[in-house]
């Protein structure tokens, strides 16, 4: 933010509000496709466009409401499959692709349900790892039940969506600009859960559950609610990418893709909607672009290193450094930003008063 | 008329009797404190009341409603709202947040309207924020509107606190030692403050060790000693009660 602070103060003021700032933001990515013409990063586009859908559903659940999720591709798989078992010959069954976005989302909103409601009175570590089993179980469960989900080899042939009779076909670009509206649906609403009665909910019980239950928030119910409206956005985007790829697989969605999406919201700024976006952009980038393109460039020069190889090395890297220099994220929430550094705070003033601190402040 | 009535409740924590067939009644409308030395239960009692535990025995009516067992949250939506020993207010959420989320059971924007801030949602949390601000004016917060609990100072705490509770619009709002670390003349502010609360038709019930505060303001004293109930009556009487005595100074050798 300090870097594009000197940029943005010359702007006339009213480009420079939150609502100018989202406009021009969405302009440009409604542009970025047509600039260069190239297929390649149209369709890398559109996939990196799933995975900002996926990290905004994260973030209401572990960025709002503070549960630390580790199993959050179990909804994704859940939605991905939805689409892929009621528009593939797999059972002849063939719902257009608008209506099974709904579907889908619910789907995985209802399964965000059935998962949260028996492990959503544990709190902390217990979730995470009650939450990592889940993530497991789904995608076994979606390759051993290979009488209707193609075990291994998943479904194909998954159908095209069609709008007013354009079929989206192999060409990147319709699925790019469908990813991009839900984006904006996504965004939008997960915007005004932030700021709604449900939303102060959520931040209540993250800062102090008991306090919260005193306020008359129904803890339960609320964090349920959470789980599902994280489950649903990863309903969608399970929609969008399979059926770009037309076809769905269990290895899509295995451990490291709920930890991919964890590690968008620590890189780009936990809780804040920018800030998730631009963390997706960049790790997706990252795996798709600059890393492959970095191997080539050495290989070229005549260093035979591959770096797609080591890439979790890479983003292992990249979360130990941001943790240590700038553990809020690239766009923090003010909030966060504050809680990250209170601690900082509460050490420099011990450390000025001669106190030896004894406690870890987190 | 009896707002709150305790018949014979019990807490058992293993072998520990934290509370033992407490029998209690608060009148609407009264100032009431609960007093006792350390360990007496008077903080369990409190956590009895809001549904943070469940009593072994006994039962716990409110407004003529059987409320033992009932969840933490349903109580404080039927209009028992409380501030805790150690402040607990949500830190990183500004003042007017706090207060906010203190009326949560007394709005009723559902998923539904929170997803797409329906014109309903608008109105209500237009008319919710105008009514924290006068929240937090009532508390003498309405400098600290945007500020960060956790950044105010620890007097100003405890009453942005008590704004909270008050937000839920409670009928009974329990205060847990709430002049515990104040200076004289925030405990003078604080007296004034409780009274204003009970003129709004809030009854209140506090616990609380600063026994001068607790003379000048209550109706009505309970003392609890090892979990009993070992007097009850206006503070003259509590004051010139033997048992009372004992309890506080010990038995005379």
């Amino acid at each position: 933010m300090r870097l594009i602070a000197p940029l943005t103060a010359r702007l006339p003021p009213a480009l420079r509000t939150p609502r100018a700032g989202t406009a021009l933001a969405f302009a440009a990515a409604l542009a970025l496709p047509f600039i260069g013409r190239n297929g390649a990063f149209t369709n890398f586009l559109a996939d990196a466009g799933a995975f900002v859908l996926l990290a905004l559903g994260l973030n209401i659940v572990v960025g709002f409401a503070g549960l630390l999720d580790l199993g959050y591709a179990a909804f994704f798989a859940i939605g991905s499959y939805s689409y892929a078992m009621l528009a593939s010959p797999q059972f002849g069954i063939h719902l257009p692709f608008w209506v099974l976005l709904f579907v889908a989302s619910a789907i995985a909103a209802i399964f965000g349900i059935l998962l949260g409601a028996p492990t959503l009175r544990l709190r902390g570590d217990y979730l995470a790892i009650v939450t990592l089993g889940f993530g497991e179980i789904v995608p076994q469960t979606f390759l051993n039940l290979s009488q209707w989900t193609g075990g291994p080899n998943g479904i194909g042939s998954l159908d095209q969506p069609v709008l007013f009779g354009y079929r989206f076909g192999f060409n990147p670009l319709p699925y790019y600009l469908m990813v991009l509206g839900l984006i904006a649906l996504a965004a939008w609403l997960a915007n005004n859960l932030r700021t709604s009665r449900l939303g102060r909910a959520w931040m209540a019980i993250r800062e102090d559950e008991l306090a919260a239950a005193h306020m008359g928030i129904n803890t339960t119910s609320t964090k349920l609610a959470a789980f599902a409206m994280g489950a649903s956005f990863s309903g969608l985007a399970g929609c969008a990418l399979a059926s770009k790829l037309q076809l769905v697989s269990p290895d899509q969605f295995m451990f490291n893709v709920s930890v991919f999406v964890l590690a968008m919201l620590v890189l780009g700024g936990m809780g804040n909607i920018p800030g998730v976006i631009v963390g997706s952009l960049i790790l997706s980038a990252l795996e798709r672009f600059i890393l492959p393109q970095t191997t080539n460039f050495m290989h070229n020069v005549g260093l035979n290193v591959d770096l797609t190889n080591s890439r979790f090395l890479i983003y292992g890297v990249i979360l130990v450094t941001m943790m240590l220099f700038r553990p809020e994220g690239l766009i923090p929430s003010r909030q966060r930003k504050a809680e990250l550094h209170a601690g900082q705070a509460d050490r420099r003033a011990a450390a000025a008063e001669g106190e030896l601190l004894t406690e870890v402040i987190h | 008329m009896a707002l709150l009535t305790m018949e014979g409740v019990t807490q058992r924590f293993g072998g520990l009797t934290a509370v033992d067939a407490l029998d209690f009644t608060i009148e609407a409308g009264s100032i009431v404190a609960m007093i006792g030395p350390n360990g007496a239960g008077k903080s369990t009692a409190f956590n009895l009341i809001t549904g943070i535990y469940t009593p072994s025995a006994g039962r716990i009516a409110f407004a003529g409603t059987d409320i033992t067992g009932w969840a933490t949250s349903r109580i404080a939506a039927l209009g028992i709202a409380r501030t805790f020993q150690n402040i607990r207010l949500f830190g990183f959420m500004s003042a007017i947040d706090n207060v906010l989320t203190g009326e949560h059971a007394r709005l009723h924007a559902n998923l539904v309207d929170s997803l797409l801030h329906t014109p309903r949602q608008r109105a209500e949390e237009g008319a919710a924020r105008e009514r924290a601000l006068a929240m937090l004016a009532f508390v003498g917060l309405e400098d600290a509107v945007e500020s960060y609990a956790r950044n105010l100072a620890y007097g100003v705490q405890r009453r942005l606190e008590i704004g909270r509770a008050l937000a839920s619009e409670p009928k009974l709002l329990l205060l847990d030692e709430p002049a515990a670390g104040m200076n004289p003349s925030e405990k003078r502010d604080l007296v004034a403050l409780i009274r204003k609360i009970r003129d709004r038709g809030i009854t209140v019930f506090l616990i609380e060790h600063d026994m001068a505060l607790v003379m000048e303001i209550s109706e009505r004293i309970t003392v609890l000693d090892h979990g009993e109930k070992i007097a009850e009556g206006d503070p003259a009487q509590v004051r010139s009660d033997p048992k009372v005595i004992e309890a506080y100074l010990g038995s005379p050798a």
